[in-house]
């Protein structure tokens, strides 16, 4: 297996605060990571410096063979090959829905529109969004919105997606139909890197957990494993509050 | 009030054609420049944020008859030689961008973060972000006070007057001068103005109303 993202003794500061603290870091092409921990942990800005949202003090970042801090690489050549979805979803409150799935792959890939049309139309129907592709953003439920933001990131047809917490926002019953569809991307065999507090999720379908607190990676482990049997007590804090909620 | 008018046509036509003529140009450009430091000010590179702040901060401190004054007695002694008409509307459409720089700043920022943030993760460049998602929001929010500006712009044209520019206002003080029908003249001169004035307005209006939808 080789590494697509790794890091290696990464910092990261906001002002004094020590947000990342020598992070050491990899992962595999093909591997589902969640990433859970407490809000404020710095899980967030962990998943935000690897497609460079987020830039990183010091340290190395490689991801798709390009080191981030490297002030030579072309960090749009890296976000061609690694999508995001976000909480707050980010649709282009300007474009349709249609048009948001076309025109990064439009302006940036270049594809020709019969076939960019093609393959837009193809992710919007495996996301159950093929009849709403001339509504705009603002029109749709966070649910619905949710889904075309990952048919976005699909289109590009990119190595990763990184997922910052992508169901926090919505309705409980929207929640499952964003599952589905990220269970499907999964499937797919897309690297996926999952900021989340869908605890079945983390459990169910990553094949990697990671407990992140204050700056810390505290466990890096099978899903299964950390659930039933958690190392530190940290996570055994944080789960029974998890746990005791349900 | 009618004898003024009929006495005076060939000045009042002269005056309005290029209070058209002024404010046409100085919008045109004004506009132009006012996006550009804008998105000067808004970039990445603190150099270019320097010089957008400084530009704004001269531009629209400065009374605009001062700013057309620079450019009707100090320009054409030291750099290029230039008409009253030429410094006047220079002068405007400097003072104008000014302002049109920062509502479209404002109206840039007013766009959330995560806008920029979906396109560039989308693999946009800088460029491509502002120029397919941000701007075209921005200047949606920007329609209503920058249709202020517009009518402001027109009614500042009248600046021209203080430096031979010939325009309405120029044209009104010859024309009251001679007659004495001060009163008389300079309303019959605001009607002029209005009648640029209400179907800009107007127009700003409809394009807002067109680009709600």
């Amino acid at each position: 297996m080789t590494a697509i993202i790794e890091f290696k003794h990464v910092d990261k500061y906001y002002g004094k605060l020590h947000a990342l603290k020598d992070i050491n870091l990899k992962i595999d092409e093909g591997q589902v990571v969640s990433i859970i921990g407490p809000s404020g942990s710095g899980k967030s800005t962990l998943i935000r410096t690897m497609n460079g949202l987020e830039p990183i003090n010091s340290g190395q970042l490689i991801v798709t063979g390009h080191d981030l801090a490297d002030k030579k690489t072309d960090i749009n050549k890296i976000r061609k090959n690694v999508g995001m979805v976000f909480q707050h979803f980010n649709l282009y409150n300007n474009h349709t829905v249609l048009e948001n799935v076309m025109l990064a792959p439009k302006i940036v890939l270049k594809r020709p529109d019969d076939e960019n049309r093609k393959i837009a139309m193809q992710y919007l129907e495996r996301v159950g969004m093929a009849d709403k592709i001339n509504s705009y953003p603002r029109q749709l439920s966070g649910g619905q919105q949710q889904r075309v933001a990952i048919a976005r990131s699909l289109a590009m047809d990119p190595k990763v997606i990184l997922f910052d917490e992508p169901t926090s926002a919505l309705d409980p019953e929207m929640i499952e139909d964003v599952l589905e569809v990220m269970r499907y991307v999964a499937e797919q065999g897309i690297t996926m890197v999952v900021v989340t507090h869908e605890m079945g999720f983390a459990r169910k379908v990553s094949n990697r957990l990671i407990f992140f607190d204050q700056g810390h990676i505290l466990e890096d482990r099978d899903p299964g494993e950390f659930f039933d049997h958690p190392n530190t007590e940290r996570a055994r804090q944080f789960l029974s509050k998890i746990i005791s909620k349900d | 009030m009618w004898q003024i008018i009929t006495n005076n046509w060939g000045a009042f036509l002269t005056g309005f054609w290029n209070t058209i003529l002024c404010s046409t140009i100085a919008l045109v450009f004004s506009l132009i420049l006012g996006v550009f430091f804008a998105l000067l000010e808004v970039a990445p590179p603190k150099f270019g944020r320097v010089i957008a702040k400084i530009y704004i901060a001269i531009f629209r401190n400065i009374p605009l008859l001062v700013i057309v004054m620079i450019f009707y007695l100090i320009v054409p002694r030291y750099i290029v030689k230039l008409s009253g008409f030429q410094a006047g509307t220079i002068g405007l459409t400097l003072y104008t961008s000014a302002f049109i720089a920062e509502t479209v700043r404002a109206g840039i920022n007013s766009i959330g973060e995560g806008q920029m943030e979906g396109a560039r993760s989308n693999g946009m460049t800088y460029v491509q972000a502002m120029r397919y998602i941000i701007l075209p929001q921005a200047m949606k929010i920007v329609i209503p006070p920058l249709g202020n500006q517009f009518v402001n712009l027109v009614k500042n044209s009248s600046v021209l007057a203080f430096v031979a520019g010939f325009d309405l206002m120029y044209q009104a003080q010859l024309i009251a001068f001679s007659t004495f029908q001060t009163i008389d003249t300079y309303i019959i001169v605001g009607l002029f103005y209005l009648i640029l004035t209400l179907p800009l307005s107007y127009y700003m209006r409809h394009l807002e109303k067109k680009l709600a939808k």
